[in-house]
């Protein structure tokens, strides 16, 4: 027996084998804290940016207080949402590292969708299809930020040339809208798998839940890290 | 002899405004209903080989709009201040330019200043309702209760030509003195032009003008000279003669057929709606998904296994 500590098991995650059903600790408070001030500022900069994008949802800026508003307040929305977000890529990088499995996961993404999850490899922490939502929004919030500085006009509009600033507004709305998508399926998987959102909320899944979603990880938490 | 686009003088009684938000033509972030009547189509030439570089219409335009610029610092050359401000909406510069066909020193000064596109980038590229507009005669212009800041009407602007004011955050440029030529007069600067460089009348006219002006350029010598009325923005209500119009970057960088960038155009064009589309289709894809295979839920079974599992009296 070899002591190891499995990738994908963060710190307080934990299964509680007393209670009935069996409980598992996902997600400590600070880390819910963190996910749930980005959320909120993803809405807020989604919302905002939006109704900067297209004229139809020009309404939007009244929830912001105004157009000047909505100008203002964006930019500081998202460097909230930056340093928010660098807080939940600290805690989770490592536990979504791809392996091999994932790729097995996801050729067999028809199965997923149509909810067979017994031709599935048994799957860790994060599944393949969480493990792209993450990576592609660390590289979409780093685009964002960069792009978004450059358009900052309160602050940078001497800073970059105009024609920089062309491609950056192309740039930022692109990848906005990528985010937007990512989002969606983001949300989307928490709804449709149930029993997923009290992970976020109450920081707590069930032991079925876990059995079904994330079996590897179960086991992992079981042995404690002990190799069988 | 009187000049034949001699400006009128102000009137002593009161005088109506002729320009209203009935002839605008184009509005920005907006639809506008077609006008019931369509304006003379009007235009400011500015014609470069008679400037002698006085700046009266630098200081026409402050006085007209009430604004003031900073004292700033002599860096040794002439254009003052050194860049289009929110406040100094026309400024001259000045070239230095030795004509390499005859090595002569050629002093180039151009005003420069918001050209009036008939196909208004800045319009194009505002975000905000009403913020920009245009009128049936030409005049592009900016309503700054509507404007908030953002900055887009300086990324659609070919001529890089409007500032964002670091005091109320409002975009500004030329009005083309929107409000003068709205009770029967003209531009400020035009008014106040010593040489009749500038000149201000309906586009016919000015085109005809110029003509004129390019024929006499051509007797002196001037073999190039022509109009500066860029095709590519739909032509200008502002334009100029310039005595090398095959040359017209030599002018401090007046663009060399000018248009709005394909950037802004894709981004003002197919991303707006592209993205609107994909954004639609994901959410869609979701809620479909959902209706035809219904919620994934944790079965008995499964929280059976867990227990035993956790229990460890499971494989």
């Amino acid at each position: 027996m070899s002591k190891y500590q499995p990738y994908d098991v963060m710190p307080g995650d934990k299964v509680n084998a007393s209670g009935d059903p069996v409980t598992v600790d996902r997600y400590t408070g600070s880390a819910r804290i963190n996910h749930w001030i980005t959320a909120a500022s993803l809405v807020l900069l989604a919302l905002s940016g939006l109704s900067l994008f297209h004229p139809s949802l020009f309404f939007l800026t009244y929830l912001f207080g105004g157009g000047d508003f909505t100008r203002f307040i964006h930019p500081w929305i998202g460097v909230v949402l930056f340093f928010s977000f660098c807080g939940l890529f600290l805690r989770f990088w490592r536990a979504n590292l791809w392996e091999g499995a994932d790729n097995t996961w996801l050729a067999r993404i028809s199965d997923v969708l149509r909810d067979k999850e017994e031709n599935l490899p048994e799957v860790g922490k994060y599944n393949a299809g969480q493990k792209m939502v993450f990576w592609s929004m660390s590289a979409l919030i780093v685009v964002l930020i960069t792009s978004g500085i450059m358009i900052w006009d309160r602050y940078f509009s001497n800073v970059f040339t105009v024609e920089q600033q062309r491609i950056a507004v192309l740039v930022h709305a692109t990848a906005a809208v990528v985010a937007i998508c990512v989002w969606i399926v983001h949300v989307y998987a928490a709804i449709w798998v149930r029993g997923t959102i009290s992970a976020m909320t109450r920081g707590q899944v069930t032991g079925g839940w876990a059995w079904r979603h994330h079996r590897k990880w179960l086991r992992e938490l079981v042995t404690g890290g002990r190799k069988s | 002899m009187r000049f034949e686009f001699e400006l009128p003088n102000p009137p002593t009684q009161d005088v109506k405004s002729d320009l209203s938000e009935r002839d605008w033509v184009r509005r920005s972030a907006s639809t506008v209903p077609p006008p019931e009547r369509k304006l003379t189509s009007i235009a400011k030439l500015i014609d470069v080989s008679k400037c002698i570089g006085c700046k009266a219409c630098q200081a026409a335009c402050l006085e007209w709009n009430d604004k003031r610029t900073e004292v700033g610092v002599n860096v040794g050359v002439y254009e003052n201040p050194h860049d289009l401000t929110p406040d100094m909406f026309t400024l001259m510069r000045y070239t230095e330019w030795v004509n390499p066909e005859t090595n002569n020193l050629e002093w180039l000064i151009r005003k420069d200043g918001c050209m009036h596109c008939e196909d208004p980038g800045c319009l194009k590229a505002c975000p905000s309702p009403g913020a920009i507009v245009q009128y049936s005669n030409g005049i592009v212009d900016f309503v700054h209760e509507n404007c908030i800041g953002c900055g887009y009407c300086v990324k659609g602007c070919p001529f890089n030509i409007p500032r964002i004011s670091k005091v109320d955050h409002k975009a500004y440029k030329c009005t083309l003195c929107s409000d003068r030529v709205a009770v029967g007069q003209g531009p400020a600067c035009a008014k106040a032009c010593p040489t009749h460089a500038i000149v201000f009348g309906t586009k016919e006219e000015m085109l005809q003008h110029a003509e004129g002006r390019i024929k006499d350029l051509k007797s002196r010598g001037y073999a190039n000279a022509g109009i500066y009325d860029p095709p590519g923005v739909g032509g200008t209500h502002v334009f100029y003669v310039l005595h090398h119009a095959d040359k017209p970057e030599i002018y401090a960088g007046l663009p060399n057929n000018p248009r709005i960038s394909p950037l802004v155009n894709l981004w003002k064009g197919g991303a707006k709606y592209a993205g609107m589309a994909i954004i639609g289709l994901t959410a869609a894809f979701g809620l479909l998904h959902h209706v035809i295979s219904g919620p994934n839920r944790v079965k008995p079974e499964d929280e059976e296994n867990a227990k035993k599992l956790a229990k460890g009296r499971a494989s």
